[in-house]
């Protein structure tokens, strides 16, 4: 296994990361400043935004399957800053729709919530992640616990859920899109899902008696175990 | 030689300077918000526009809008052209590949003269006009387009429609090498019109915007208009109109028949799961305006509908 980064190589590949998850950001303020998004900037904001809070969810979502299939466990120090970004997208694509769009019409929007279902979907999933975004520090890591933290934070999965399915109801006919981000999600997921079958099946097998079989058996290799 | 006076010129003719005033009105808008961004929007070039046969004279008609005409660039690159995909640029950069000629369009069904015409005879059959209509897109965005053609009663009365004939029936191009595969709705396109609809001097057999032939992306090279319902209703590059006497199926309404009824007026009461339709984004401008009742033309087509319960038959 290769060595792991040292604290400055470390801090240098998260000063890199950083920049390039603004890099969309950028992107898309220079094309609205030049005129460039088309004959409908506002739209155009609108569905960029929301394309980068689901890419960024599901980079999110992969680091685990990621340090797994690759044994480098430092990725995992990356997970917070990528979870921050998504809910920094989230937020401007929640702004744009409030301002930009709606123009503060608040009632507009309270109605858009409860009439719209594709919109009802993204607003809850963007509720849920606030919780998520407030706890992404160490202070609110040793307040809550380890467990409890991870049990909160566990609602991301529904949230990546919820953000497919926004999708999926907001294209009229070519759902292409959507089910490919979908597959992925369900790739991500269910890789989690086989990990923590196999887990348990261990477990069981680990805690029940052996059969004996007749006559008595030695050992010639004594095994460790594999976790 | 005959001098012009100002009211001669159509308003396509000074396309530039709406163009420039359309980009101020959004740019006021947006600007209270944006100022740092102003600067750069006086550099626009004045048109990007490839050249295009010129359609003519065309006369003026009463039935035309006088509100400001969105830009040229923002109707031929912000496109619903499914079977060029469905990104709302993906028809300007893939309809090039369209033959819009040799086209013929079939009038046929219950007539008593079915014919086929040609584009060149279609060009010929009726005086030209421009017509400013607000278009409407179930989008909940909206443009000032002016098209050109002429009513499309004028082709039907061609064919001799037999009383028993209802309704039209627009079937659409469809060519699997240059269109979309993908069944992301049941091609052909096809759309309907009820037979008074299709009669109505507003509804518009359309060959041109601009004074100029219609781009591919805008249904080259011959569609038809109806400037009071939503946008999809307006079947592009048609290659047969059918009389019938049963109300046809179209290709939305096949797709999601509680969200796009056979009608699909304007009409701000009755939303969409997706939208609501009371507001709408005039293309060019920063914030909503409201969505006017048959888009604005309810005087002309209202009568149509008497006694029909609109929120059921939507
Ligand atoms: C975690 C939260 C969310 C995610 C991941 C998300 C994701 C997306 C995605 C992927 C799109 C489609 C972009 C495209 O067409 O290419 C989109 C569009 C959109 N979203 Fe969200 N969204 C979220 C929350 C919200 C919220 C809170 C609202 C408003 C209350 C909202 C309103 C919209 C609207 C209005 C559109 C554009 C629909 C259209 O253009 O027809 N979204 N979103």
């Amino acid at each position: 296994m290769t060595k792991p980064p040292s604290a400055a190589q470390l801090a240098a590949i998260k000063a890199l990361l950083f920049a390039l998850c603004l890099v969309p950001f950028a992107l898309y303020m220079q094309r609205w400043f030049d005129d460039a998004l088309g004959a409908n900037p506002i739209e155009a904001i609108t569905r960029g935004s929301g394309d980068w809070t689901l890419r960024f969810l599901l980079i999110t979502l992969a680091v685990t399957p990621l340090r797994k299939l690759t044994g480098l466990n430092w990725l995992l120090r990356l997970r917070r800053m990528l979870g921050l970004f998504a809910f920094f997208y989230a937020s401007l694509h929640f702004t744009t729709y409030f301002w930009l769009d709606q123009f503060f019409d608040l009632q507009s929007i309270a109605h858009d919530i409860m009439k719209r279902p594709f919109i009802t979907v993204g607003f809850s999933a963007f509720v849920l992640l606030i919780p998520l975004a407030v706890t992404s520090n160490n202070y609110a890591i040793r307040r809550l616990g380890g467990r409890r933290w991870q049990s909160l934070h566990r609602s991301v999965y529904a949230i990546g859920i919820l953000a497919i399915v926004h999708y999926w109801w907001l294209v009229k006919a070519d759902i292409l899109e959507p089910m490919i981000y979908g597959l992925i999600l369900a790739a991500l997921l269910g890789m989690r899902g086989w990990w923590r079958e196999q887990e348990r099946r261990r477990q069981i097998a680990a805690s029940m008696p052996r059969p004996m079989p007749g006559g008595k058996v030695i050992p010639l290799v004594a095994k460790s175990p594999r976790y | 030689m005959r001098i012009l006076k100002p009211s001669d010129i159509l308003p396509s003719e000074i396309t530039p300077r709406a163009l420039f005033e359309d980009r101020r009105r959004f740019l006021v808008g947006a600007g209270a918000t944006l100022a740092a961004g102003a600067a750069m929007w006086a550099g626009l070039p004045a048109e990007a526009r490839a050249a295009a046969a010129k359609l003519g004279p065309l006369a003026r008609s009463p039935f035309s809008s006088d509100e400001p005409q969105t830009p040229y660039k923002s109707v031929t690159t912000y496109n619903n052209y499914y079977e060029f995909g469905t990104d709302k640029e993906d028809p300007a950069a893939n309809a090039g590949k369209l033959a819009v000629r040799p086209w013929t369009v079939r009038v046929e069904g219950l007539a008593g003269k079915p014919r086929t015409f040609d584009i060149d005879e279609l060009l010929k059959l009726a005086p030209l006009e421009e017509r400013i209509y607000r278009l409407r897109c179930v989008e909940a965005w909206s443009m000032v387009i002016p098209w050109v053609g002429f009513p499309l009663s004028a082709l039907l009365r061609q064919v001799d429609p037999q009383g028993s004939a209802k309704y039209v029936e627009f079937v659409t191009h469809y060519d699997p090498k240059i269109m979309l595969r993908r069944p992301v709705l049941d091609w052909p396109y096809t759309e309907g019109l009820r037979m008074d609809e299709a009669m109505h001097p507003l509804t518009l057999l359309t060959l041109g915007l601009y004074g100029e032939v219609l781009p591919n992306q805008n249904g080259a090279p011959v569609r038809v208009v109806v400037p009071w319902k939503y946008g999809f209703k307006s079947a592009k590059s048609i290659v047969a109109i059918r009389l019938v006497d049963k109300e046809p199926r179209t290709a939305w309404n096949k797709s999601a028949p509680s969200e796009y009824g056979f009608y699909s007026n304007v009409n701000p009461n009755v939303d969409h799961p997706r939208w609501s339709q009371a507001t709408e984004r005039r293309i060019g401008e920063f914030r909503k305006r409201p969505t006017l009742m048959f888009n604005g033309y309810a005087e002309q087509v209202a009568s149509l509908y008497q006694g029909m319960d609109l929120r059921k038959s939507f």
